[in-house]
Protein backbone atom coordinates (compact mmCIF):
# COMPACT_ATOMS: atom_id res chain seq x y z
CA UNK A 1 0.00 0.00 0.00
CA UNK A 2 0.95 3.48 -0.65
CA UNK A 3 1.30 6.05 2.44
CA UNK A 4 -1.74 7.51 1.35
CA UNK A 5 -3.81 4.62 1.18
CA UNK A 6 -1.93 3.14 4.75
CA UNK A 7 -3.01 6.75 5.94
CA UNK A 8 -6.85 6.53 4.76
CA UNK A 9 -6.77 2.89 6.19
CA UNK A 10 -5.67 4.57 9.91
CA UNK A 11 -8.59 6.65 9.59
CA UNK A 12 -10.56 3.57 9.01
CA UNK A 13 -9.95 2.68 12.77
CA UNK A 14 -11.58 6.10 13.93
CA UNK A 15 -14.65 5.33 15.38
CA UNK A 16 -17.48 8.22 15.92
CA UNK A 17 -18.08 7.58 19.53
CA UNK A 18 -21.56 8.17 19.45
CA UNK A 19 -22.49 6.39 16.67
CA UNK A 20 -19.91 3.43 16.88
CA UNK A 21 -19.51 3.77 13.19
CA UNK A 22 -15.72 4.64 11.08
CA UNK A 23 -15.84 8.48 11.01
CA UNK A 24 -14.88 7.33 7.25
CA UNK A 25 -18.12 5.17 6.88
CA UNK A 26 -20.03 8.27 7.77
CA UNK A 27 -18.51 10.67 5.62
CA UNK A 28 -17.10 12.99 8.05
CA UNK A 29 -13.42 13.19 6.23
CA UNK A 30 -14.04 16.04 3.99
CA UNK A 31 -10.59 15.95 2.67
CA UNK A 32 -6.78 14.00 3.20
CA UNK A 33 -3.98 15.15 1.75
CA UNK A 34 -0.56 13.69 1.43
CA UNK A 35 2.53 15.59 0.61
CA UNK A 36 5.32 13.67 -0.88
CA UNK A 37 7.16 14.46 2.39
CA UNK A 38 4.57 12.90 4.72
CA UNK A 39 3.12 15.88 6.38
CA UNK A 40 -0.97 14.37 6.04
CA UNK A 41 -3.75 17.29 6.22
CA UNK A 42 -7.01 16.01 7.40
CA UNK A 43 -10.38 18.19 7.00
CA UNK A 44 -12.96 16.98 9.48
CA UNK A 45 -17.02 18.12 8.79
CA UNK A 46 -19.59 17.02 11.05
CA UNK A 47 -23.48 16.98 9.82
CA UNK A 48 -24.64 20.11 11.89
CA UNK A 49 -21.83 23.41 13.26
CA UNK A 50 -23.42 22.08 16.79
CA UNK A 51 -22.57 19.21 17.27
CA UNK A 52 -21.51 18.04 20.64
CA UNK A 53 -17.95 19.34 21.27
CA UNK A 54 -16.88 16.69 23.26
CA UNK A 55 -17.27 14.05 20.48
CA UNK A 56 -16.12 16.20 17.97
CA UNK A 57 -12.84 16.78 20.11
CA UNK A 58 -12.62 12.76 20.45
CA UNK A 59 -13.21 12.04 16.66
CA UNK A 60 -10.71 14.98 15.80
CA UNK A 61 -7.70 13.40 18.74
CA UNK A 62 -8.35 9.77 17.69
CA UNK A 63 -7.87 10.74 13.88
CA UNK A 64 -4.86 12.61 14.73
CA UNK A 65 -3.12 9.61 16.85
CA UNK A 66 -4.14 7.13 14.20
CA UNK A 67 -2.60 9.06 11.15
CA UNK A 68 0.71 9.77 13.61
CA UNK A 69 0.81 5.99 14.31
CA UNK A 70 1.39 5.15 10.42
CA UNK A 71 5.25 4.92 9.54
CA UNK A 72 6.69 7.54 7.40
CA UNK A 73 4.19 10.03 8.36
CA UNK A 74 6.11 13.12 9.10
CA UNK A 75 3.62 15.54 10.46
CA UNK A 76 -0.53 15.58 11.29
CA UNK A 77 -2.63 18.08 11.03
CA UNK A 78 -6.41 17.87 11.99
CA UNK A 79 -8.47 20.88 11.21
CA UNK A 80 -12.52 20.68 12.06
CA UNK A 81 -14.28 22.60 9.77
CA UNK A 82 -17.73 24.84 9.84
CA UNK A 83 -18.23 23.96 13.76
CA UNK A 84 -19.16 26.78 16.80
CA UNK A 85 -15.70 25.16 18.76
CA UNK A 86 -13.58 24.65 16.09
CA UNK A 87 -11.47 27.47 17.14
CA UNK A 88 -10.81 26.05 20.20
CA UNK A 89 -10.76 22.58 19.46
CA UNK A 90 -8.27 22.93 16.50
CA UNK A 91 -5.89 25.50 18.49
CA UNK A 92 -5.94 22.39 21.24
CA UNK A 93 -5.25 19.86 18.76
CA UNK A 94 -2.23 22.02 17.41
CA UNK A 95 -1.09 22.35 20.40
CA UNK A 96 -1.07 18.59 21.39
CA UNK A 97 -3.07 19.92 24.02
CA UNK A 98 -6.06 17.88 25.64
CA UNK A 99 -9.73 18.70 25.36
CA UNK A 100 -9.86 20.23 29.24
CA UNK A 101 -7.68 22.60 27.88
CA UNK A 102 -9.58 23.55 24.76
CA UNK A 103 -12.09 25.11 26.74
CA UNK A 104 -10.58 26.23 30.45
CA UNK A 105 -12.43 25.79 33.16
CA UNK A 106 -15.97 24.03 31.08
CA UNK A 107 -14.82 20.96 32.12
CA UNK A 108 -14.64 18.41 34.53
CA UNK A 109 -11.94 15.90 34.18
CA UNK A 110 -11.11 13.92 31.20
CA UNK A 111 -13.21 12.74 28.51
CA UNK A 112 -12.59 9.14 29.61
CA UNK A 113 -16.02 8.43 31.56
CA UNK A 114 -18.36 9.86 28.29
CA UNK A 115 -16.10 7.52 26.14
CA UNK A 116 -16.44 4.80 28.06
CA UNK A 117 -20.30 5.01 28.67
CA UNK A 118 -20.79 4.89 25.10
CA UNK A 119 -18.50 1.98 24.52
CA UNK A 120 -21.15 0.21 26.76
CA UNK A 121 -23.72 0.95 24.87
CA UNK A 122 -22.50 -0.06 21.66
CA UNK A 123 -21.24 -3.54 23.03
CA UNK A 124 -25.09 -3.65 23.79
CA UNK A 125 -26.31 -2.39 20.41
CA UNK A 126 -23.66 -4.62 18.41
CA UNK A 127 -24.64 -7.25 20.88
CA UNK A 128 -28.37 -7.40 20.03
CA UNK A 129 -27.30 -7.54 16.20
CA UNK A 130 -25.51 -10.38 16.83
CA UNK A 131 -28.12 -12.68 18.89
CA UNK A 132 -30.61 -10.85 16.76
CA UNK A 133 -29.17 -12.82 13.46
CA UNK A 134 -28.26 -15.95 15.74
CA UNK A 135 -32.15 -16.24 16.80
CA UNK A 136 -32.85 -15.62 12.97
CA UNK A 137 -31.18 -18.28 11.87
CA UNK A 138 -32.92 -20.26 13.68
CA UNK A 139 -30.37 -20.79 17.02
CA UNK A 140 -32.22 -21.60 20.46
CA UNK A 141 -31.76 -19.28 23.34
CA UNK A 142 -30.01 -22.09 24.95
CA UNK A 143 -27.61 -22.88 22.20
CA UNK A 144 -26.68 -19.02 21.87
CA UNK A 145 -26.21 -19.03 25.70
CA UNK A 146 -23.22 -21.57 25.44
CA UNK A 147 -21.50 -20.16 22.60
CA UNK A 148 -17.68 -18.83 23.04
CA UNK A 149 -16.50 -16.36 21.50
CA UNK A 150 -14.50 -18.48 19.10
CA UNK A 151 -17.62 -19.79 17.96
CA UNK A 152 -19.02 -16.46 16.30
CA UNK A 153 -19.11 -16.46 12.72
CA UNK A 154 -16.47 -14.00 11.49
CA UNK A 155 -18.20 -9.96 10.67
CA UNK A 156 -17.85 -6.97 11.65
CA UNK A 157 -20.61 -7.04 14.68
CA UNK A 158 -18.73 -9.97 16.05
CA UNK A 159 -15.00 -8.73 15.65
CA UNK A 160 -16.50 -5.29 16.79
CA UNK A 161 -17.39 -6.95 20.22
CA UNK A 162 -14.37 -8.52 20.91
CA UNK A 163 -12.79 -5.26 20.35
CA UNK A 164 -15.18 -3.34 22.77
CA UNK A 165 -14.82 -6.07 25.28
CA UNK A 166 -10.75 -5.46 25.05
CA UNK A 167 -11.18 -1.55 25.48
CA UNK A 168 -13.53 -2.31 28.32
CA UNK A 169 -11.56 -4.53 30.20
CA UNK A 170 -14.67 -7.27 29.67
CA UNK A 171 -13.20 -10.79 29.22
CA UNK A 172 -12.88 -11.39 25.69
CA UNK A 173 -10.88 -14.76 24.90
CA UNK A 174 -11.65 -17.08 22.43
CA UNK A 175 -13.49 -19.34 25.59
CA UNK A 176 -15.10 -16.51 26.97
CA UNK A 177 -19.04 -15.89 26.64
CA UNK A 178 -20.38 -14.79 23.09
CA UNK A 179 -22.69 -12.55 24.63
CA UNK A 180 -22.20 -10.98 27.99
CA UNK A 181 -23.85 -8.35 30.68
CA UNK A 182 -22.59 -5.20 30.97
CA UNK A 183 -20.38 -6.45 33.94
CA UNK A 184 -18.35 -9.31 31.58
CA UNK A 185 -20.64 -12.08 32.84
CA UNK A 186 -22.00 -14.62 30.46
CA UNK A 187 -25.90 -14.03 29.66
CA UNK A 188 -28.32 -17.01 30.59
CA UNK A 189 -30.99 -18.32 28.18
CA UNK A 190 -33.09 -17.09 30.62
CA UNK A 191 -32.59 -13.64 30.61
CA UNK A 192 -31.72 -13.58 27.09
CA UNK A 193 -35.58 -12.47 25.97
CA UNK A 194 -35.56 -9.33 28.29
CA UNK A 195 -31.94 -8.39 27.55
CA UNK A 196 -32.79 -8.41 24.15
CA UNK A 197 -35.78 -6.26 24.54
CA UNK A 198 -33.50 -3.68 25.86
CA UNK A 199 -30.82 -4.01 23.53
CA UNK A 200 -32.39 -3.94 20.32
CA UNK A 201 -33.49 -0.51 21.36
CA UNK A 202 -30.07 0.63 22.53
CA UNK A 203 -29.26 -0.89 18.97
CA UNK A 204 -31.96 1.30 16.93
CA UNK A 205 -31.42 4.40 19.21
CA UNK A 206 -27.53 4.33 17.42
CA UNK A 207 -29.04 3.26 14.13
CA UNK A 208 -31.51 6.25 14.29
CA UNK A 209 -28.81 8.71 15.49
CA UNK A 210 -26.39 7.57 12.21
CA UNK A 211 -29.69 7.90 9.87
CA UNK A 212 -30.00 11.33 11.66
CA UNK A 213 -26.58 12.25 10.94
CA UNK A 214 -26.36 11.16 7.76
CA UNK A 215 -29.04 12.80 6.40
CA UNK A 216 -27.84 15.67 7.90
CA UNK A 217 -24.80 15.87 6.25
CA UNK A 218 -26.27 15.24 2.97
CA UNK A 219 -27.76 18.25 3.34
CA UNK A 220 -25.26 20.71 4.68
CA UNK A 221 -22.48 19.26 2.48
CA UNK A 222 -24.38 18.05 -0.58
CA UNK A 223 -22.73 14.86 -0.72
CA UNK A 224 -24.23 11.59 -1.18
CA UNK A 225 -26.65 9.95 1.15
CA UNK A 226 -25.07 7.17 2.02
CA UNK A 227 -27.41 4.27 3.35
CA UNK A 228 -27.40 2.80 6.82
CA UNK A 229 -25.88 -0.74 6.76
CA UNK A 230 -28.25 -1.57 9.06
CA UNK A 231 -31.89 -1.66 9.56
CA UNK B 1 -59.63 18.69 11.97
CA UNK B 2 -58.44 16.27 9.35
CA UNK B 3 -60.59 14.19 8.10
CA UNK B 4 -59.94 10.71 6.06
CA UNK B 5 -61.75 7.69 5.06
CA UNK B 6 -64.90 8.22 7.02
CA UNK B 7 -62.74 8.90 10.15
CA UNK B 8 -61.79 12.34 11.92
CA UNK B 9 -58.82 13.00 13.78
CA UNK B 10 -59.07 16.27 16.14
CA UNK B 11 -55.49 17.43 15.92
CA UNK B 12 -53.43 19.18 18.62
CA UNK B 13 -49.96 20.45 18.09
CA UNK B 14 -48.58 20.61 21.53
CA UNK B 15 -45.19 21.85 19.74
CA UNK B 16 -45.10 24.79 17.34
CA UNK B 17 -42.83 28.10 17.14
CA UNK B 18 -43.25 31.79 15.65
CA UNK B 19 -40.21 33.12 15.52
CA UNK B 20 -37.66 35.71 14.46
CA UNK B 21 -34.40 34.91 13.60
CA UNK B 22 -33.74 37.25 10.83
CA UNK B 23 -30.88 39.27 10.74
CA UNK B 24 -32.38 42.23 12.72
CA UNK B 25 -33.17 39.98 16.11
CA UNK B 26 -29.20 39.23 16.31
CA UNK B 27 -27.28 40.46 19.06
CA UNK B 28 -23.90 42.68 17.92
CA UNK B 29 -20.86 40.28 18.97
CA UNK B 30 -23.60 37.13 18.66
CA UNK B 31 -23.70 36.74 15.53
CA UNK B 32 -21.72 33.86 14.84
CA UNK B 33 -24.76 31.71 17.34
CA UNK B 34 -27.72 33.31 16.04
CA UNK B 35 -26.90 32.60 12.62
CA UNK B 36 -25.71 28.94 13.36
CA UNK B 37 -28.73 28.24 15.17
CA UNK B 38 -31.07 29.30 12.60
CA UNK B 39 -29.14 27.83 9.46
CA UNK B 40 -29.16 24.48 12.06
CA UNK B 41 -32.52 24.36 12.19
CA UNK B 42 -33.21 25.25 8.70
CA UNK B 43 -30.85 22.03 7.63
CA UNK B 44 -33.13 20.11 9.91
CA UNK B 45 -36.26 21.29 7.53
CA UNK B 46 -33.86 19.30 4.68
CA UNK B 47 -35.25 16.25 5.87
CA UNK B 48 -38.85 16.67 5.09
CA UNK B 49 -40.03 15.86 1.38
CA UNK B 50 -38.52 18.92 -1.18
CA UNK B 51 -41.88 20.48 -1.92
CA UNK B 52 -41.94 21.78 2.03
CA UNK B 53 -39.06 23.08 1.89
CA UNK B 54 -38.32 27.34 2.10
CA UNK B 55 -35.69 29.34 1.55
CA UNK B 56 -33.34 30.25 4.91
CA UNK B 57 -35.00 33.86 4.26
CA UNK B 58 -38.19 33.10 4.79
CA UNK B 59 -37.34 30.53 7.53
CA UNK B 60 -35.58 33.07 9.19
CA UNK B 61 -38.48 35.46 9.58
CA UNK B 62 -42.22 34.42 8.54
CA UNK B 63 -45.45 36.67 8.66
CA UNK B 64 -48.25 36.04 11.14
CA UNK B 65 -50.67 35.06 7.92
CA UNK B 66 -48.16 31.95 7.00
CA UNK B 67 -48.57 31.05 10.49
CA UNK B 68 -52.41 31.10 10.20
CA UNK B 69 -51.96 29.35 6.33
CA UNK B 70 -49.76 26.74 7.86
CA UNK B 71 -50.68 25.79 10.81
CA UNK B 72 -54.97 26.16 10.92
CA UNK B 73 -55.73 26.72 7.00
CA UNK B 74 -53.83 23.99 5.29
CA UNK B 75 -51.99 22.34 8.28
CA UNK B 76 -55.35 20.61 9.58
CA UNK B 77 -54.79 21.73 13.13
CA UNK B 78 -57.53 22.63 15.57
CA UNK B 79 -55.58 23.90 18.90
CA UNK B 80 -51.95 24.16 19.16
CA UNK B 81 -49.99 25.49 22.02
CA UNK B 82 -46.89 27.87 21.30
CA UNK B 83 -43.54 26.76 23.24
CA UNK B 84 -41.55 29.87 24.12
CA UNK B 85 -37.95 30.01 23.08
CA UNK B 86 -36.00 32.78 24.64
CA UNK B 87 -32.61 32.42 23.47
CA UNK B 88 -31.80 35.80 24.78
CA UNK B 89 -28.06 35.70 24.51
CA UNK B 90 -28.41 35.27 20.63
CA UNK B 91 -31.61 37.18 19.95
CA UNK B 92 -31.94 40.68 20.58
CA UNK B 93 -35.75 40.43 21.22
CA UNK B 94 -35.87 36.24 22.07
CA UNK B 95 -36.03 33.70 19.62
CA UNK B 96 -39.75 33.60 20.17
CA UNK B 97 -40.57 34.84 23.93
CA UNK B 98 -44.29 35.22 25.34
CA UNK B 99 -45.04 38.24 24.67
CA UNK B 100 -43.68 38.04 21.19
CA UNK B 101 -45.86 34.69 21.27
CA UNK B 102 -49.04 36.45 23.14
CA UNK B 103 -49.28 39.30 20.33
CA UNK B 104 -50.76 35.86 18.37
CA UNK B 105 -53.42 35.20 20.73
CA UNK B 106 -55.98 37.46 20.06
CA UNK B 107 -55.53 36.79 15.83
CA UNK B 108 -55.84 33.04 16.78
CA UNK B 109 -58.59 33.58 19.91
CA UNK B 110 -59.34 29.92 21.14
CA UNK B 111 -56.95 27.66 18.99
CA UNK B 112 -53.81 28.86 20.24
CA UNK B 113 -52.11 28.78 23.79
CA UNK B 114 -49.09 30.02 24.82
CA UNK B 115 -46.60 28.62 27.35
CA UNK B 116 -43.94 30.32 29.69
CA UNK B 117 -40.58 29.20 30.64
CA UNK B 118 -38.37 29.85 33.78
CA UNK B 119 -34.90 29.09 33.98
CA UNK B 120 -33.45 28.29 38.03
CA UNK B 121 -30.30 30.47 37.42
CA UNK B 122 -32.71 33.97 37.15
CA UNK B 123 -33.72 32.89 41.31
CA UNK B 124 -36.28 35.44 42.81
CA UNK B 125 -36.65 37.29 40.03
CA UNK B 126 -37.52 34.58 37.84
CA UNK B 127 -39.77 33.51 40.40
CA UNK B 128 -41.69 36.34 40.14
CA UNK B 129 -41.57 36.54 36.25
CA UNK B 130 -43.30 33.07 36.49
CA UNK B 131 -46.21 34.51 38.75
CA UNK B 132 -46.41 37.46 36.35
CA UNK B 133 -46.75 35.16 33.02
CA UNK B 134 -49.50 32.93 34.70
CA UNK B 135 -51.32 36.08 35.87
CA UNK B 136 -51.00 37.60 32.76
CA UNK B 137 -51.84 34.74 30.15
CA UNK B 138 -53.14 31.92 32.09
CA UNK B 139 -50.13 29.60 31.10
CA UNK B 140 -50.57 25.91 31.19
CA UNK B 141 -46.90 24.75 30.92
CA UNK B 142 -43.47 25.66 30.33
CA UNK B 143 -41.12 24.82 27.95
CA UNK B 144 -37.96 24.62 29.61
CA UNK B 145 -34.16 24.63 27.80
CA UNK B 146 -31.34 22.97 29.90
CA UNK B 147 -29.37 23.92 27.40
CA UNK B 148 -29.48 27.29 27.14
CA UNK B 149 -26.45 29.29 27.76
CA UNK B 150 -26.76 32.33 30.51
CA UNK B 151 -23.17 34.17 31.01
CA UNK B 152 -20.45 31.94 32.18
CA UNK B 153 -23.13 28.75 32.50
CA UNK B 154 -23.48 26.27 29.26
CA UNK B 155 -26.67 24.85 31.10
CA UNK B 156 -28.41 23.08 34.02
CA UNK B 157 -30.15 19.93 35.57
CA UNK B 158 -33.80 19.72 36.60
CA UNK B 159 -31.97 18.29 39.76
CA UNK B 160 -30.61 21.16 40.48
CA UNK B 161 -31.48 22.93 44.31
CA UNK B 162 -32.17 25.89 42.92
CA UNK B 163 -34.80 24.59 40.23
CA UNK B 164 -36.83 22.88 43.54
CA UNK B 165 -38.52 26.27 44.21
CA UNK B 166 -39.84 26.55 40.09
CA UNK B 167 -41.52 22.93 40.49
CA UNK B 168 -42.57 23.71 43.58
CA UNK B 169 -44.18 27.40 41.86
CA UNK B 170 -45.67 25.15 38.96
CA UNK B 171 -47.67 23.15 41.48
CA UNK B 172 -48.81 25.60 43.29
CA UNK B 173 -50.11 27.84 40.35
CA UNK B 174 -51.49 24.56 38.35
CA UNK B 175 -48.87 25.22 35.83
CA UNK B 176 -49.30 21.14 34.82
CA UNK B 177 -47.30 20.53 31.70
CA UNK B 178 -43.58 20.72 31.84
CA UNK B 179 -42.14 20.37 28.39
CA UNK B 180 -38.81 19.51 28.52
CA UNK B 181 -36.17 20.26 25.55
CA UNK B 182 -32.87 18.42 25.79
CA UNK B 183 -30.21 19.29 23.25
CA UNK B 184 -26.35 19.57 23.10
CA UNK B 185 -23.81 22.36 24.96
CA UNK B 186 -25.24 21.73 28.65
CA UNK B 187 -22.31 22.24 30.97
CA UNK B 188 -19.73 20.82 31.93
CA UNK B 189 -18.76 19.75 27.95
CA UNK B 190 -17.30 16.46 29.34
CA UNK B 191 -20.87 15.10 29.95
CA UNK B 192 -23.15 13.93 27.86
CA UNK B 193 -25.83 16.85 27.24
CA UNK B 194 -28.79 14.24 26.45
CA UNK B 195 -28.86 12.77 29.46
CA UNK B 196 -32.45 12.67 30.72
CA UNK B 197 -31.95 11.18 34.47
CA UNK B 198 -32.70 14.29 35.79
CA UNK B 199 -36.19 13.71 34.50
CA UNK B 200 -36.48 10.52 36.35
CA UNK B 201 -36.04 12.13 39.55
CA UNK B 202 -38.53 14.76 39.27
CA UNK B 203 -40.79 13.13 38.05
CA UNK B 204 -41.23 10.95 41.01
CA UNK B 205 -40.79 13.94 43.15
CA UNK B 206 -43.48 15.83 41.57
CA UNK B 207 -46.18 13.43 40.77
CA UNK B 208 -48.78 16.47 39.98
CA UNK B 209 -47.12 17.70 37.48
CA UNK B 210 -46.73 16.10 33.42
CA UNK B 211 -43.04 16.03 32.06
CA UNK B 212 -43.12 15.81 28.22
CA UNK B 213 -39.89 15.22 26.64
CA UNK B 214 -39.27 16.88 23.76
CA UNK B 215 -38.01 14.97 20.98
CA UNK B 216 -37.95 11.83 22.94
CA UNK B 217 -35.06 12.22 23.98
CA UNK B 218 -33.58 12.01 20.36
CA UNK B 219 -31.01 11.04 20.05
CA UNK B 220 -30.78 8.66 23.28
CA UNK B 221 -34.33 7.07 22.62
CA UNK B 222 -33.20 4.15 24.89
CA UNK B 223 -31.94 6.07 28.21
CA UNK B 224 -35.87 7.82 27.70
CA UNK B 225 -38.02 5.04 26.87
CA UNK B 226 -36.52 2.81 29.84
CA UNK B 227 -37.03 5.89 31.69
CA UNK B 228 -40.59 6.57 30.71
CA UNK B 229 -41.51 3.17 30.93
CA UNK B 230 -41.51 3.74 34.79
CA UNK B 231 -42.92 6.85 35.43
CA UNK B 232 -46.70 7.14 34.51
CA UNK B 233 -46.09 10.94 34.43
CA UNK B 234 -43.97 11.17 32.02
CA UNK B 235 -44.43 11.76 27.85
CA UNK B 236 -43.15 11.22 24.78
CA UNK B 237 -43.20 14.55 22.32
CA UNK B 238 -42.91 13.35 19.00
CA UNK B 239 -41.85 16.72 17.48
CA UNK B 240 -38.70 15.42 15.35
CA UNK B 241 -39.58 12.37 15.23
CA UNK B 242 -42.28 12.81 12.77
CA UNK B 243 -40.50 15.69 10.83
CA UNK B 244 -37.00 14.84 11.13
CA UNK B 245 -37.38 10.56 10.35
CA UNK B 246 -40.65 9.49 8.32
CA UNK B 247 -39.95 10.99 5.13
CA UNK B 248 -35.77 10.63 5.75
CA UNK B 249 -35.76 7.53 7.27
CA UNK B 250 -38.75 5.71 7.12
CA UNK B 251 -37.42 2.17 8.27
CA UNK B 252 -35.97 4.07 11.24
CA UNK B 253 -39.14 5.84 11.84
CA UNK B 254 -41.25 2.55 11.57
CA UNK B 255 -38.97 0.93 14.17
CA UNK B 256 -39.03 4.02 16.53
CA UNK B 257 -42.52 4.21 16.67
CA UNK B 258 -42.92 0.27 17.19
CA UNK B 259 -40.52 0.90 20.34
CA UNK B 260 -42.40 4.11 21.27
CA UNK B 261 -46.04 2.17 21.15
CA UNK B 262 -44.13 -0.92 23.44
CA UNK B 263 -42.50 1.08 26.11
CA UNK B 264 -44.19 4.21 26.38
CA UNK B 265 -47.40 3.70 24.79
CA UNK B 266 -50.10 5.17 22.42
CA UNK B 267 -51.92 7.28 25.78
CA UNK B 268 -48.57 9.16 26.07
CA UNK B 269 -47.62 9.92 23.33
CA UNK B 270 -48.14 13.87 21.86
CA UNK B 271 -47.70 14.68 18.26
CA UNK B 272 -45.90 18.09 17.75
CA UNK B 273 -45.11 19.43 14.16
CA UNK B 274 -42.14 21.64 15.72
CA UNK B 275 -43.76 24.15 13.11
CA UNK B 276 -41.83 26.27 11.28
CA UNK B 277 -38.97 23.57 11.16
CA UNK B 278 -41.66 21.63 9.45
CA UNK B 279 -45.34 22.02 8.65
CA UNK B 280 -47.93 20.27 10.27
CA UNK B 281 -49.94 19.20 7.09
CA UNK B 282 -47.34 16.55 5.71
CA UNK B 283 -47.22 15.49 8.84
CA UNK B 284 -50.52 14.98 9.87
CA UNK B 285 -51.76 13.32 6.82
CA UNK B 286 -48.77 11.05 7.13
CA UNK B 287 -49.28 9.75 10.17
CA UNK B 288 -52.78 8.80 9.54
CA UNK B 289 -52.10 7.36 6.55
CA UNK B 290 -48.90 5.73 8.26
CA UNK B 291 -48.56 2.09 8.67
CA UNK B 292 -45.88 -0.52 9.31
CA UNK B 293 -43.63 -1.45 6.47
CA UNK B 294 -43.94 -5.33 5.79
CA UNK B 295 -41.62 -8.04 7.36
CA UNK B 296 -41.12 -9.59 10.55
CA UNK B 297 -38.99 -7.06 12.17
CA UNK B 298 -42.05 -5.16 12.61
CA UNK B 299 -44.10 -7.81 13.71
CA UNK B 300 -44.39 -7.93 17.15
CA UNK B 301 -44.59 -4.16 17.59
CA UNK B 302 -47.78 -2.68 19.09
CA UNK B 303 -50.49 -1.83 15.67
CA UNK B 304 -50.67 1.78 14.47
CA UNK B 305 -54.81 1.87 14.75
CA UNK B 306 -57.16 4.38 14.29
CA UNK B 307 -57.72 4.84 18.49
CA UNK B 308 -54.09 5.12 18.79
CA UNK B 309 -53.68 8.15 15.76
CA UNK B 310 -56.04 9.99 17.22
CA UNK B 311 -54.85 9.81 21.01
CA UNK B 312 -51.43 10.63 19.76
CA UNK B 313 -52.70 13.28 17.13
CA UNK B 314 -54.95 14.92 19.52
CA UNK B 315 -56.85 13.56 22.25
CA UNK B 316 -53.73 12.62 24.40
CA UNK B 317 -52.51 16.64 24.58
CA UNK B 318 -56.26 17.41 24.87
CA UNK B 319 -56.39 15.90 28.42
CA UNK B 320 -52.92 17.19 29.16
CA UNK B 321 -54.17 20.89 28.45
CA UNK B 322 -57.98 20.25 29.39
CA UNK B 323 -59.39 21.27 25.95
CA UNK B 324 -63.24 20.49 25.38
CA UNK B 325 -62.90 18.46 22.51
CA UNK B 326 -65.86 17.96 20.33
CA UNK B 327 -67.80 14.98 21.18
CA UNK B 328 -67.66 13.60 17.92
CA UNK B 329 -64.03 13.78 17.24
CA UNK B 330 -63.58 12.21 20.98
CA UNK B 331 -63.06 8.50 21.02
CA UNK B 332 -66.37 6.12 20.54
CA UNK B 333 -65.86 4.91 24.50
CA UNK B 334 -63.69 7.48 26.10
CA UNK B 335 -64.00 6.00 29.91
CA UNK B 336 -64.05 2.31 28.02
CA UNK B 337 -61.79 0.31 26.34
CA UNK B 338 -60.76 2.53 23.55
CA UNK B 339 -58.93 -0.22 21.20
CA UNK B 340 -61.81 -2.20 21.61
CA UNK B 341 -63.20 -0.97 17.62
CA UNK B 342 -60.12 -1.92 16.18
CA UNK B 343 -59.08 -4.96 17.76
CA UNK B 344 -62.55 -6.13 16.15
CA UNK B 345 -61.62 -4.47 12.69
CA UNK B 346 -58.46 -6.66 13.13
CA UNK B 347 -59.82 -9.94 13.66
CA UNK B 348 -62.75 -9.56 10.99
CA UNK B 349 -59.38 -8.47 8.76
CA UNK B 350 -57.34 -11.79 9.83
CA UNK B 351 -60.14 -13.99 8.83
Amino acid sequence: MNLEDRVLAALDTVYDPELDEPITALGFIGACTVSPRGEVAVRLRLPTPQCAPNFAYLMAADARAAVLSVAQVTRVSIVLEDHYTGAEINAALARGGDFAEAFPGETEGSLDALRELFQRKALVARQARVCQALLGAGVTPDAIAALRVADLAPGPDATRCVELRGELGLPQGADDAALVAGDGSPLSAEDLPTWLRRARLVSLSLETNGGLCRSLLHVRYGCPDQQEVAA
Amino acid sequence: MYEKDGEQYFVFDSHLHFWDASPANWVKGQEEYAKGWIECFHAYMGLGPAETHWTLEHFQKYSVEDFGSDVFEKGHVDQAVFQSTYLKDWYTEGFNDIEHNAALLDEFSGKLRVNGRWDPRDGEAGLQQLEADHAKYGIQGVKLYTAEWKGASRGWKLTDPEAVPFLEKCVELGIKNIHVHKGPTIWPLDKDAFDVSDIDHVATDFQELNFIVEHVGLPRIEDFCFMATQEPNVYAGLAVVVGGLMHARPRFFAKVMGELLFWVGEDKMLFGSDYAIWEPKWQVEGLVDWDYPAGDEFSDYPRWTTAAKKKVLGLNAAKLYAVDVPHELRLPSENGTPGARDDAQLVEGAT
